[in-house]
């Protein structure tokens, strides 16, 4: 479990974090989304117990993290932003490195590091400096050295930035794979990502919690939660479409881009209108290359509510 | 205790990882010994001791030191790990005390390699063993104390240059201490007190005593004094600004 009461942090004028409060359990994992520059980082070192709040607390499985701080950093993995290591190490010397300052031994050590390295796919690189790898594998031996002790709480700040799209996927799998019986907290801005591996999200935004939910009560909010959008195979029909849809009574409004021949309905107040915008197009006679309903756009939620 | 020696030894490793460990031994020995045959005329006195080695420790560390010492924690801040060290379940003090260690050891290792000249002394002529023992002892507090100067302005700054010139102008100004030109200074306005405190924090009165053979436990409370005050400097140097 993660707690934090009334966390603040302050520097002289600037308030970087004001009255962050949140609780995370068992099998959660929390996305921290907001906009850079929106506190993400400085909340995730005051759980981390690297920055001392200049209010409120923090506690990780019970253990306070200005009161036990050894045992809260115990309980804790943690992936620093840009996945900092000692450049000039090997990759198995860095591994043993934490594995000790861990206080691993004897046959559980050789363990944890044999599956940290399969895990995440270090064998090749093992008695490579970290100074040579490439972005990938030094955020994949960030990664293991924050779950080398198999901890029951992760913490992990922009675990995908700079990552390819095959990297961001393999990154994922595992925080998935890890999710089952852990808590995990990542910060993103990739809003895409909350959709691929949070149960929840809160976005931060000034220092200050803006929205605490679930993905799809999150993208729920946007103009576009239920929003009905159509491609249509001949631009021609654009004009008589557009004009027939905001005819419908449940449509609020509609939108057109007419590079790709495409409506897009907006529902008053969320409601279903796709059974109406279908029989439309049928009596219209409208010819559709396709038809679907929207869940709602992250980003725009995310724009509307950090902005 | 147990992760000062893992901190330590990680250091130690990365300055054998890096050019740093050969660079450092490599001037150190070839300063060492060009001071000691030109400058202090080994030969040339026709005595069978080693004082023209250990005089000019002082200023030869004065350089090498702060050179040694400016990656201590400057490195760590400008590269993020700092981070990564403080969010393992270690003190702070844990990680002061490792690095400091590591580069004393380093330090310890590089002095013990000058052993060709004992070697030499005593096959020249009959010389004071002990007193040189005694005179590696004070060399090596003198190191000590150079470096917890060097890692507390190490702390200081995520800059290594500006952490080699602080160092540099600290250290400086404690082996100066003792002089005449710096005493003068406060002489004028300054209690007799003070002056004679200021005089007392001098390095060299301090090492000279050693280095002549004479191990004065105040001498030794000296050393020991200053790089605690200095290692503890660094831990609160630390605590304070360690994330910015």
């Amino acid at each position: 479990m993660i707690k934090t009461e009334h966390l603040t942090k302050r520097y002289d004028a600037l308030t970087a974090v004001e009255d962050v409060s949140f609780q995370v359990g068992p099998g959660e994992v929390l996305g921290f989304l907001g906009p850079n520059g929106a506190g993400k980082t400085t909340t995730m070192r005051m759980l981390a117990g690297f920055i001392t709040p200049s209010s409120g607390s923090a506690s990780i499985c019970g253990h306070d993290v200005a009161g036990a701080p050894l045992a809260a950093k115990a309980a804790l993995g943690y992936l620093p932003e840009g996945a900092p290591s000692y450049g000039e190490m090997t990759v198995r010397g860095f591994l043993a490195f934490v594995a000790d300052l861990r206080g691993l031994a004897g046959a559980r050590r050789r363990e944890r590091l044999s599956h940290v390295i399969e895990h995440l796919q270090l064998q090749g690189v093992l008695e490579q400096t970290i100074d040579t790898l490439s972005k990938g594998f030094r955020r994949r031996v960030g990664l293991a050295q924050a779950i080398v002790h198999d901890p029951p709480v992760l913490i992990l700040d922009e675990p995908t930035d700079g990552l390819d799209p095959n990297q961001k996927h393999e990154v994922r799998t595992l925080i998935n794979q890890m999710a089952r019986d852990k808590i995990i907290v990542i910060s993103t801005h990739i809003l895409e990502e909350v959709d691929a591996v949070c149960t929840r999200a809160i976005v931060i935004a000034r220092g200050r919690i803006v929205a605490d939910d679930t993905p799809a009560g999150l993208a729920a909010r946007s103009r576009y939660h239920n929003a009905v959008s159509l491609q249509l195979e001949e631009p021609g029909q654009l004009a008589a479409a557009r004009a027939a849809l905001a005819g419908l009574p449940a449509v609020a409004e509609v939108e057109v881009s007419e590079r790709d021949a495409r409506l897009t309905a907006l529902p008053r107040s969320g409601g279903m209108i796709l059974p109406a915008v279908s029989e439309l197009a049928a009596r219209e006679g409208l010819k559709l290359q396709e038809l679907h309903l929207e869940s709602g756009r992250l980003d725009e939620v995310f724009r509307t509510i950090t902005a | 205790m147990r992760n000062v020696g893992i901190i330590m030894r990680r250091e130690l490793a990365s300055y054998f990882a890096t050019p740093v460990a050969y660079v450092f031994i490599l001037i150190f020995l070839v300063l060492a010994s060009a001071f000691t045959f030109y400058l202090g005329g080994f030969y040339e006195r026709g005595q069978a001791d080693l004082d023209p080695f250990f005089t000019f420790h002082p200023w030869l560390y004065l350089f090498l030191i702060p050179a040694l010492s400016m990656r201590l924690w400057a490195e760590e801040r400008k590269s993020g790990t700092i981070e990564l060290l403080m969010t393992q379940p270690v003190t702070l003090w844990d990680a002061v005390l490792g690095k400091f260690l590591a580069a004393w050891l380093f330090t310890a290792l590089a002095l013990a390699l000058t052993f060709p000249l004992w070697i030499t002394v005593n096959y020249l002529g009959k010389p004071d063993n002990g007193a040189i023992l005694a005179a590696y002892l004070g060399s090596l507090l003198l190191a000590g104390g150079f470096l917890a100067i060097g890692s507390c302005m190490s702390a200081l700054t995520r800059n290594q240059v500006v952490a080699f010139i602080l160092g540099v102008v600290a250290c400086f100004g404690f082996l100066l201490a003792g002089f005449p030109m710096v005493l003068d200074l406060f002489r004028g306005w300054a209690p007799l007190a003070l002056v004679d405190a200021i005089a007392s924090l001098s390095f060299l009165t301090h090492y000279e005593s050693i280095a002549k053979g004479v191990i004065d436990v105040r001498d030794l409370l000296y050393f020991a004094m200053l790089i605690g005050f200095f290692l503890f400097a660094t831990a609160i140097v630390l605590e304070w600004r360690k994330a910015d």
